[in-house]
């Protein structure tokens, strides 16, 4: 026994070598060093952040904490001692708790001219417009019913054609869920009956976007052709196909696409308010944005960044996507999805 | 524990887990339960009191958790009491095989129910299993069947078959002997099983959300709601607050049930008869049907490739995907280092834990079989926002230390540990030292003489346990701030299955696969220290 516990004890000692590295990485560059906070879906190439801290001497520090909520729930838990200068990932459906909870210190980059202004919705500046991810009902186009064309409006879902064709997620659970819901909210007459009406006509309900997509839809095998998930599934489609394609299997009903603007701010209390603004600008220079749509499959905010080939080939954007404010959502969603909860599962 | 132990054993054996589980335990809960709390508490626990909702699914929570366990049970000992008259060497190979869902994140063990379900036509019709209460519970029984069969197994095979023998030549028949007899002697190893069953099934997220479908909620899955998705931590908090009353309170029962009783002369395995046959077929049919199907679903997806079967999935997860920060290897790699961290660090305490709780003084024995138990039944979301917050000032600032991690994963590793050691130091019975003594062994002598080698039984299964856990962990870690590099394999499969394309989904099949043989691999290398054969009289 003692030799097992003395093994166990001498692997644990080693794995802790592998640890804690703070202080190497800091000496690393002579600038400072700053710590940017994401979601676990934040992913930038080496080199985007190698060429940062080459032109400005700061290294940067990434922390991922879960999925965007999680990281709010973190960012206000640890309001006093902050675990990061630089939050990036806060959306437009949850940005007001954030702005609540007086997460953010005030900065307006000099970069935030080339963004377009339906993105730049914080005219406080608190947080900044990095990109944008659409929420948009998919259609897998080869397995739609016999005789049925493509949906093009939201109320198309409510027609017997498609009957027991479409699955969504619950806004209870999932943020792709309460996207679609306020695009619902938005995009219809009358919310409540168009949702009796989508119950009527065999709506199937998930918890999470896998679930949905992978459980239920076409590609995971499913037998529904029409499902919730982003403008950048059908690019996502074609590029992860196995074996490759050369057109997308899936389509967007652009009038469905609810939009979700994804910002960055710099953290209330942070000891690196110059490195954090720094890092705020690189955000918005081409480097990072062209970088952004391969790795996080979202839009870049900057309108001068190019869209990668094999990418942009694939993808459509919604001139007139369906947004409600955060101060609206924010005061509403609660009671919206309580509503939705009696209506769809009731 | 005076006559087995000095003053100064005595004073480690107790600081070193009680430190343990106060400092990255009980402190983090009730700094995260006081934030929430704080302003008001008493006005936000009548709230949940009045919702009707909430009591819904409190009620739901407990039944739930309370069939899972019977269902589990009623599946597991049969299969246990084949186990337990194998030879070691199969023992083990089984024992290794059925831990291997614990690494599954229930999102890919979900799927792959679905597939069965649809296979078998069992996902909409009259016999409908998708999205109601009876998928949770055989999700739930697939998750936790290891439980049973490896803690009640390893027991079991200790007995000694004399007794039961005798009552078979005093003309009862193999029921009434499993009944009179066997159960009896059974219970203090059953009990420890069911007791982690049931925290495990309260506590479940993925399964209730996932095959539950979206009607269901439990106060888990409603925790992550409140904390998560509406960000109310004060809600959350009283919810939080509830589920630990709740648990408290089932604890306390369960260690009120289990009686402890010495079992004379354990280990006779010479007397063991062979299991009938038919027994032995059911319950491995029963076995592979319930692991077998899943699994399968896994393993044949994960060769399977738009240009029929081939490894290329494996093969990609040397590269990184792009929706990674680091190739699924190097998150195979941190997974196993942390595992080995987390399982030592809960062989550690867990060992010195039990012995207190055996030979301790009554009180202080059962307040640390409840504390090192309460780990279980917490939520994940509760352990990961309490260590945030707590664990944030020297010489305790841990926040983005490398440790946090498995720290995290051995909270969850030590009542594996406790649980399975426990039932195993009681059944030593006080006569064996007696004796020891008669013959003229120092008490240190019969301690390593007895004890350990008896011991050592349960230490290796609870060790197993506690690396699984460790490998599949995902709730506390995601909610825990982590460097990119320090990705996990969990996290990583995760994440791969929230983009569309097959090459992605292909992938995380290949990488739960390759999660699956590891955990079986490092079980059978973990209890090969056992020395089973070796007589203990």
């Amino acid at each position: 026994m003692k030799k097992t516990l003395m093994v166990l004890l001498t692997f644990g000692l080693l794995a802790s070598a592998c640890g804690d590295d703070d202080s190497v990485e800091s000496e690393l560059s002579d600038g400072g060093s700053v710590t940017l906070m994401t979601h676990d879906s934040f992913v930038v190439s080496d080199t985007v952040l190698e060429a940062f801290t080459a032109e400005t001497g700061i290294s940067v520090e990434l922390l991922q904490g879960g999925d965007a909520g999680a990281m709010v729930s973190e960012a206000i838990l640890t309001r006093d001692t902050p675990l990061a200068d630089v939050m990036f990932g806060i959306d437009n459906t949850f940005l007001q708790r954030g702005l609540d909870a007086e997460l953010f210190e005030v900065y307006e980059s000099g970069n935030l001219d080339g963004v377009s202004p339906e993105l730049r919705i914080d005219n406080q500046h608190r947080v900044t417009p990095i990109d944008f991810g659409d929420v948009c009902v998919n259609y897998w186009i080869d397995a739609l019913p016999e005789g049925a064309e493509a949906p093009t409006t939201l109320e198309d879902l409510t027609d017997p054609i498609y009957a027991d064709q479409f699955v969504v997620m619950s806004p209870e659970s999932s943020s792709p869920g309460l996207a679609f819901l306020l695009a619902t909210v938005n995009g219809t007459d009358d919310w409540e009956q168009y949702w009796a009406d989508l119950v009527a006509n065999g709506v199937s309900v998930t918890a999470g976007w896998s679930d949905a997509y992978y459980g239920e839809f076409t590609a995971g095998g499913g037998d529904r052709s029409i499902v919730v998930s982003y403008a950048s599934s059908p690019p996502a489609e074609v590029i992860f196909a196995d074996p490759p394609v050369d057109t997308a299997p899936t389509g967007v009903l652009l009038d469905s696409c609810f939009r979700q603007i994804e910002f960055a701010g710099i953290l209330a209390g942070t000891e690196h308010r110059a490195e954090a603004e720094a890092l705020i600008d690189f955000m918005l220079t081409p480097m990072f944005q062209e970088d952004v749509p391969l790795n996080m499959f979202v839009f870049p905010a900057l309108e001068a960044a190019a869209l990668p080939a094999g990418f942009v080939e694939f993808v459509e954007i919604a001139d007139d996507p369906q947004t409600i404010e955060p101060a609206v959502i924010e005061a509403n969603r609660d009671a919206w999805v309580e509503r939705w909860v009696e209506i769809v599962l009731g | 524990m005076n006559r087995l132990f000095g003053l100064s054993t005595r004073g480690v054996l107790v600081v070193v887990p009680a430190a343990f589980i106060v400092a990255f335990f009980l402190y983090p809960i009730a700094t995260i339960l006081w934030r929430g709390l704080g302003g008001g508490g008493g006005e936000i626990f009548l709230n949940l009191a009045a919702s009707s909702r909430q009591r819904d699914i409190a009620w739901f929570t407990i039944w739930q958790a309370i069939a899972s366990t019977l269902l589990t049970l009623a599946v597991g000992i049969p299969a246990a009491s084949v186990v337990a008259r194998l030879s070691a060497r199969r023992q083990r190979l089984i024992r290794a095989l059925v831990t291997v869902p614990f690494v599954l994140p229930t999102v890919v063990v979900a799927g792959a129910f679905t597939e069965v379900f649809a296979v078998a036509g069992l996902d909409d019709g009259a016999f409908r299993l998708r999205h109601t209460v009876w998928a949770v519970l055989i999700a739930h029984v697939f998750f936790n069947y290891a439980v049973v069969v490896r803690a009640v197994g390893s027991y079991w095979a200790g007995l000694d078959q004399r007794v039961e023998e005798a009552a078979r030549v005093l003309g009862a028949n193999s029921w009434q002997t499993f009944r009179e007899v066997t159960l009896p002697r059974l219970q203090p190893a059953v009990t420890s099983a069911a007791a982690i069953v049931f925290l495990f099934s309260f506590t479940s997220f993925g399964v209730v959300l996932i095959l539950g479908g979206p009607r269901r909620a439990t106060i888990e899955t409603e925790i992550y709601r409140q904390a998560v998705t509406r960000v109310d931590l004060e809600t959350a908090a009283a919810l939080a607050a509830l589920q630990l009353l709740a648990v408290l309170a089932l604890v306390i029962l369960s260690t009120r049930l289990e009686r402890h009783r010495p079992i004379v002369g354990r280990g006779a395995r010479s007397s063991r008869r062979p299991a009938t046959p038919a027994w032995c077929w059911g319950n491995l049919i029963i076995g592979l049907v319930l692991l077998g199907g899943p699994i399968g679903v896994l393993v044949e997806r994960s060769f399977s490739t738009g240009g029929g079967y081939a490894f290329d999935h494996y093969e990609a997860l040397g590269e990184r995907a792009r929706q990674l920060p680091a190739p699924a290897t190097t998150a195979l790699w941190n997974s196993v280092v942390f595992a080995v961290a987390a399982t030592a660090l809960a062989v550690l305490v867990g060992l010195l834990a039990s012995l207190v709780v055996v030979h301790g003084r009554r009180g202080i024995a059962r307040i640390f079989d409840l504390g090192l138990t309460l780990p279980l039944g917490t939520s994940a979301v509760t352990i990961g926002f309490g260590m945030l917050i707590a664990l944030n000032e020297p010489p305790l600032d841990l926040r983005t230390n490398w440790w946090i991690i498995p720290i995290a994963h051995a909270l969850v590793g030590v009542p594996f540990v406790v649980r399975t050691m426990v039932p195993v130091l009681r059944s030593i019975d006080p006569a064996l030292h007696e004796a020891a003594a008669v013959l003229g062994a120092s008490p240190v002598r019969a301690r390593r003489e007895i004890d350990v080698p008896i011991g050592m039984r349960g230490l290796l299964v609870g060790a197993g346990f506690a690396f699984a856990v460790s490998l599949g962990e995902f709730g506390a870690t995601s909610f825990l701030p982590r460097r990119p590099e320090n990705l996990t394999a969990p996290i990583a499969l995760f994440r791969l299955l929230t983009t569309p394309g097959d090459l992605l989904r292909g992938q995380a099949m290949a990488l739960s696969v390759v999660l699956m043989v590891l955990v079986a691999t490092a079980v059978l290398v973990i209890e090969s220290g056992r020395r089973d054969d070796e007589g203990v009289l």
